[in-house]
């Protein structure tokens, strides 16, 4: 019991896919201007990296060692085109939204990542909560990310106003900068300080110094 | 010529893959690390994607798309859904031809990309740019403009980001924000610089 819920809460904080493993970045910036496509992306891609990686654990021991990359492509490809289909049927605004971004979620590592690291050497059940795991490791990010810049940016969440803008009559003047692409780097790069300084042994050794004796907090 | 002209500048500049778009960001930050390694990283980008963007134009219009088998003789068939699969495939089997071919005739560049080729694959910024060609319908000429300028905006990325991390080795970064937040922080930076381009009317 104990191993099942190391391998879904780990990967939330202690071993986040995106801010410590540096995997799936670009998407994880791109669809974040407002929440409701960042909550579609999160579905999408936990439901592909779940499924994937049981998929793949299911065959792994009859995958040829020399071709498994191949293997892996099709079978997360299949999955992606799958999911891209059904939000064209059901979600086909928010999936205009997201454009090309579904179809990249076959190039996003962390999917292939778990593949490879985690679901060729492990049972179907554990691969799939584990694949469960790091999708809302991811959607943890993504979804704290397009909060702060769909609140502060827009001065909405889900469509709906919380901070009541200048031009209606509110007192919150919208802030640009959140819904243009350099907000997301500021954002992301804010919040792996903030997690970083909580939990100290994420951080990174420098790799060069000049003066040891003039860091007061060497670690 | 001027359209592509300015669909090149554009490519490179305006909608530059990595800084406006996020793509391949996981390579942007891995390979970072050094001036020389992100120019070759930077030049396999840009060969590749210059083949796959004009390669995958030719299968879309003439298999994938809507009624695009009428040569064939068969003008009710839609094989659109089968795009990201094959566009994928595309990639990686030139990824593995341009490998072959470099090895054999240019080993010298070959050495130099090294690990680097076989990664392109799985790099977002390559799938991103077929996409791309396919959502915004490119005629053919310039689909190889968009393959070119898209190759170079991403390296031109890589190898200034490059630049700025070899410096930044010298200077005191705050414990937390050491190694992938300060890149972070850094692309960021360039990415507010390179939205100065969105105002250049072409």
């Amino acid at each position: 019991m104990s191993e099942i819920r190391k391998i879904v809460i780990d990967p939330l904080i202690d071993n986040n896919p995106v801010t410590l493993q540096m995997l799936g970045i670009c998407s994880a910036l791109a669809v974040t201007t407002s929440l409701l496509p960042a909550l579609l992306m999160c579905v999408a891609l936990t439901s592909v990296i779940a499924l994937s990686s049981a998929t793949i654990s299911l065959i792994r021991n009859r995958i040829p060692n020399n071709i498994r990359i191949i293997v892996h492509m099709t079978i997360i490809a299949s999955l992606v085109i799958l999911t891209d289909q059904l939000l064209k049927a059901y979600a086909f605004e928010t999936s205009k939204q997201l454009s090309v971004f579904v179809g990249l979620i076959i190039t996003n590592c962390i999917v292939l990542g778990r593949a490879e690291a985690f679901a060729m050497k492990n049972p179907v059940g554990l691969s799939f909560l584990d694949g469960l795991g790091n999708g809302l490791g991811y959607s943890l990010i993504l979804i704290a990310v397009a909060t702060l810049r769909e609140l502060f940016g827009a001065g909405t969440l889900l469509g709906y106003p919380i901070l009541e803008l200048v031009q209606d009559g509110g007192w919150y003047e919208a802030n640009g900068l959140m819904l243009l692409p350099p907000s997301a780097f500021f954002i992301i790069g804010f919040l792996i300080w903030v997690i970083r300084t909580w939990r100290k042994q994420q951080v990174e050794d420098a790799d060069y110094q000049i003066h040891e004796v003039h860091r007061t907090d060497v670690y | 010529m001027e359209a592509y002209v300015s669909l090149f500048i554009k490519a490179v500049f305006v909608e530059n893959l990595a800084l406006a778009f996020f793509l391949g960001m996981c390579t942007f930050l891995a390979i970072s690390k050094r001036v020389e390694t992100a120019i070759s990283l930077g030049l396999a980008v840009i060969a590749v994607q210059t083949i796959t963007v004009p390669v995958n134009y030719l299968i879309y219009n003439f298999i994938l798309a809507d009624g695009a088998l009428a040569w064939a003789g068969l003008p009710d068939v839609d094989l659109s859904f089968l795009g990201l699969v094959s566009y994928i495939g595309v990639i990686a089997a030139l990824v593995q031809i341009l490998e072959m071919v470099l090895d054999r005739y240019v080993p010298k560049l070959y050495n130099a990309l090294g690990i680097f080729l076989p990664l392109i694959t799985v790099n977002c910024a390559i799938l991103g740019g077929t996409l791309f060609m396919v959502e915004r319908h490119y005629d053919f000429g310039e689909s190889v403009v968009y393959g070119i300028g898209s190759g170079t905006g991403w390296a031109v990325a890589l190898i200034a980001l490059a630049g700025i991390r070899e410096k930044l080795k010298y200077s005191d970064v705050p414990n937390g924000l050491q190694g992938l937040g300060i890149t972070f922080i850094i692309v960021g930076l360039m990415s507010l610089g390179f939205m100065g381009f969105s105002g250049v009317q072409l």
